[in-house]
């Protein structure tokens, strides 16, 4: 079981990352994770965002669910919200997809144009 | 649902819809012969009498834009193929509890999935929310609240991603210690 005391040493590692970190915007990816999102795959494609956060030590990008987005025939779908409020709304995602979206949206700033929903509306 | 640890994630999320702040999520793996006990319970909103009476029809929801709520009556399902059963209890400004039982041997019971990884993902998303967490066996229990995390990291938020592997990797290591040979798809 883990302990306690690992949770104390992870606290004064984390004050002295956010000590540095105070000032950046923040990007968020928003997931669509109603009933509809969780039965069409966005668990792990979720998680694909996460973990290849983590693995590129990209710390000034959150990542959260939110509810039905109103196009249920489109999920799993994630929302791209860059600090200046542009919106990039990625439609029928897999966890591979997800990667590739860190890769060349979130570190190189160019959004994965054949993704988005108005690619898929076309 | 092609297993419980979705299910688990969809019900919790009507628990945040209700403005819950405190939500239990519990399983318990009891009884002769095995059954595991789901249990999600908050301190929302809570349901009228009417609507909870509807509550497990696919075309009830409290959602405006759609006429379809669709979490309940699936769990209800799964539940049901595996010859397990549902029940749910409201109140109005008390909250609500669902309670979806499934017999662990059976060939119709879907699979627990990841549900360490899906209680991070909701810790994650509603970090504000004090979230408890209860695992038991015959043998074996344990528990994370998030309240007593939070009091340890005094200030440093939950969705640090260390704090939120630290919360998995806890999680994780709980589900297994419980559930490992009482759960066959838990080593």
């Amino acid at each position: 079981m883990k302990s306690i005391k690992e949770l104390e040493a992870i606290r004064e590692r984390a004050l002295k990352e956010i000590a540095i970190r105070e000032n950046e915007g923040k990007t968020r990816i928003v997931v669509g994770m109603a009933t509809c999102g969780i039965a069409a795959g966005a668990k792990p494609v979720m998680n694909a965002f996460v973990e290849e956060l983590n693995k590129r030590n990209i710390h000034n990008v959150s990542v959260a669910m939110t509810g039905c987005i109103g196009v249920c025939r489109f999920e799993p779908i994630a929302e791209v919200i860059e600090p200046n409020g542009e919106k990039t709304t990625y439609v029928k995602l897999n966890p591979e997809k997800a990667r590739r979206i860190v890769a060349e949206h979130i570190v190189n700033g160019r959004p994965v144009i054949e993704y988005t929903i108005g690619a898929a509306q076309d | 649902m092609k297993d419980l640890s979705m299910h688990i994630l969809d019900i919790a999320q009507n628990s945040v819809r209700a403005e819950a702040d405190h939500i239990i999520i519990s399983l318990t793996a009891e009884g002769r012969p095995r059954i595991l006990k789901i249990v999600i319970s908050d301190n929302g909103r809570g349901m009228e009498p009417d609507f909870l009476e509807k509550v497990t029809d696919p075309f009830t929801t409290s959602r405006k834009s759609r006429h379809v709520g669709l979490g309940i009556p699936l769990l209800k399902q799964s539940a049901e193929l595996a010859g397990g059963n549902f029940s749910i209890k409201s109140a109005v400004n008390e909250g609500t509890e669902v309670c979806a039982t499934f017999p662990v041997d059976s060939v119709d019971r879907i699979p627990a999935g990841n549900i360490p990884e899906a209680l991070t993902l909701l810790v994650a998303s509603h970090p504000g929310i004090t979230w408890e967490f209860r695992f038991a066996s015959e043998c074996e229990h344990f528990e994370l609240n998030l309240a007593e995390v939070r009091e340890v990291l005094k200030g440093v938020p939950i969705t640090n991603n260390h704090v939120l592997e630290w919360i998995q990797n806890t999680l994780d290591d709980g589900f297994k210690t419980v559930f490992g040979g009482v759960l066959d798809e838990v080593n």
